[in-house]
């Protein structure tokens, strides 16, 4: 009974805790009642893992109604793999958040916070989940609303100011993509994904449907922070309460550029959006600013959260660099990185939240001497750090490793060169904050007994990442496995000639 | 002349839009913003609706002697969307009253000298 129900449980399960974690009214019982909620929907998404690699498509119809009519949820290889990422890191990060929001968050709002969270992961694992192209817009909308309610908690009265630059952009982005799916709407007169699909080859030279194209393709890039329609982000990562940047960090972003690929690969073809529209020259050359100049802005910051802010957005670019390849082994590298870095910018900004917990402050004056006082913290910073640079037996070398591949399969040293050369710019921006930790000593106004480890609750998630840092590094078979399927899958399932140099 | 008369709903449409986005980009006060992304949005409801309608087609309600209907599966769409448009007003108003509290002023060029800039 309940199996036949797997696919949709990711999405309600969240939704219906909601308002039930609100209602319990008390900070420790809805903690753990989200922490549960988050572990259970954690649980289902390995579920769909696993049977969506050995079945390939679970399809699911919501209420009954068989698609294209009614709403379809479909969990193939691709979506299931994000999904399974998705609700670790929002488990990991409720963990945290318990001791974390303590300091950050007013007494009072913690339920809300939690409510706010377990929405946020609704919206996404529906965004994730969905097939069918208007509910997309409804889910993404969802966890926005939630995303902008986050921000807005943090204790500096600039988190007030940023979330609301957000509120603006992404309603704006949003909206953009309603304006995209409405001119799909109009041409092909259907909302489900794989119909939109199939209908959409006998339109492609329609200009309604390239221009429908063009506005989802800019409503997306606001979305996942694409370079120059970025500027919502650092503000808003920064000021934000360090549980809620971990998290928005590791997912919100990443489910975006999942977005992207699902409108590219899925819906319109990459043959369409590739070769007749030359969307991937586009997409490559924002990619590479973005690296570069994201890079270099990170490396000029003192403060340690919008380092890290401006580090996401460079890392974004390395996501679209491999979808913007055109190969298997390009979306491979791009869906890897989805997982990697959500791995990694995780540990980070979880590491960042517990110096915050301890010092007070996280700019980077703050964290000189750490290495001594919180020792496990720094240690966890520094393996995130070079999982971020790309150094050999981290997860960041993996994603680094593929994306390299698939610039050399076309024989695009340049691209090959860049990516090495904007891992330099990451060694610069870590190293700055390393050197402050490492070589500087604790200021000789503070008790060096006020500054120590800090609760175990925050350290475990912390190291959960760290150690899958390590081992998705060493044992690459699981990540590489489920990623190149999904690639594959992508590739194949609308019959794409690669391009080939 | 048949290009403005025979696609006057995608004028009205664009018209509004770009009223709308313009407000969202210049206006200082944050308020303003709210009302120009309230009249962006509604550009698209615009849109929606007026593509459901089908020439010589009625409410789609069965009447006898009938056959042409309205599409009206937009206008559901919209109505969510519409849901979508009011819960973004409410949070985007709400923290519009908390930054008052918190800065004193709506004026974006005002609290912006207040903080440094990040």
């Amino acid at each position: 009974m309940l199996e036949q129900h797997l696919a949709v449980l990711p999405i309600i399960l969240p939704l219906i805790a909601a308002p039930i974690a609100l209602i319990l009214g008390r900070s420790l019982l809805s903690w753990g009642f989200a922490t549960l909620i988050s572990g259970l929907s954690c649980f289902v998404s390995w579920q769909l893992l696993v049977a969506a690699l050995s079945e390939g498509v679970l399809s699911y119809a919501v209420g009954g109604w068989p698609a294209p009519w009614g709403i379809e949820l479909r969990v193939d290889a691709a979506n299931a793999f994000v999904l399974l990422a998705v609700s670790a890191i929002s488990t990991l990060v409720l963990i945290y958040s318990k001791d974390s929001i303590e300091k950050e968050i007013e007494k009072s709002k913690h339920t809300l916070f939690y409510t706010a969270h377990l929405l946020c992961l609704a919206g996404l694992t529906g965004i994730l989940i969905t097939g069918d192209a208007f509910n997309l817009f409804v889910f993404l909308e969802i966890s926005s609303l939630a995303t902008y309610t986050l921000v807005s908690l943090g204790s500096d009265r600039r988190c007030l100011t940023a979330a609301f630059r957000y509120l603006v952009m992404g309603t704006i982005g949003a909206t953009f993509i309603l304006i995209g799916v409405g001119l799909l709407y109009m041409k092909t007169g259907t909302l489900n994904m794989l119909d939109l699909a199939s209908r959409i080859h006998f339109y492609e030279s329609s200009r309604t449907i390239n221009t429908g194209l063009a506005f989802i393709m800019v409503g997306v890039s606001i979305k996942l922070a694409l370079f120059p329609l970025h500027m919502w982000l650092p503000p808003a990562y920064t000021h934000a309460p360090s549980a809620v940047t971990a998290f928005l960090a590791s997912t919100a972003t990443k489910v975006a550029v999942y977005v992207m690929i699902r409108f590219i690969f899925t819906i319109f073809g990459a043959d369409h959006v590739f070769n007749e529209m030359g969307m991937d020259l586009i997409l490559m050359a924002l990619a590479i600013v973005a690296i570069f100049k994201c890079s270099y802005m990170a490396t000029v910051q003192s403060n340690v959260k919008t380092v890290l802010a401006y580090s996401s957005v460079a890392q974004i670019g390395y996501m679209i660099l491999g979808v913007s390849l055109v190969s298997v082994t390009g979306l491979m590298a791009g869906l890897i990185h989805i997982f990697n870095h959500a791995l990694m910018k995780g540990a980070l900004f979880m590491a960042v939240g517990a110096v915050f917990y301890r010092v007070g402050s996280v700019d980077i004056k703050a964290f000189r001497g750490l290495g001594k006082q919180m020792p496990l913290t720094m240690a966890a910073f520094t393996i995130a750090g070079l999982s971020i640079i790309g150094v050999p037996l981290t997860v960041g070398f993996v994603s680094k490793w593929y994306l390299v591949t698939g610039a050399l399969e076309q024989n695009n040293w340049m691209i090959a060169a860049l990516v090495l050369v904007g891992s330099l710019l990451a060694v610069v921006y870590i190293g700055r904050i390393l050197e402050a930790a490492y070589f500087q000593k604790l200021p000789e106004d503070t008790d060096p007994s006020t500054v120590k480890e800090v609760p175990w609750l925050m350290l475990a998630p912390m190291w959960a990442l760290v150690i899958a840092n390590i081992y998705f590094g060493i044992d690459t078979s699981i990540t590489t496995e489920a990623a190149s399927s999904a690639a594959e899958w992508l590739f194949q399932n609308n019959n794409v000639q690669e391009v080939s140099q | 002349m048949n290009l403005i008369l025979d696609y006057y709903n995608y004028w009205i449409v664009v018209f509004l839009m770009m009223t709308g986005f313009y407000i969202v980009i210049s206006a200082n006060n944050l308020v303003k913003k709210i009302v120009g992304l309230n009249i962006f949005q509604t550009s698209v409801f615009m849109l929606y609706i007026s593509m459901g309608k089908v020439t010589g087609g009625t409410a789609p309600i069965v009447v006898e002697g009938v056959t042409q209907y309205s599409n009206p599966l937009p206008h559901v769409l919209i109505l969510t969307a519409i849901v979508v448009g009011v819960a973004t007003t409410a949070v985007g108003l709400s923290l519009i009253v908390r930054i008052k509290r918190a800065y004193g002023t709506v004026e974006e060029n005002e609290f912006e000298n207040k903080d440094d800039a990040i």
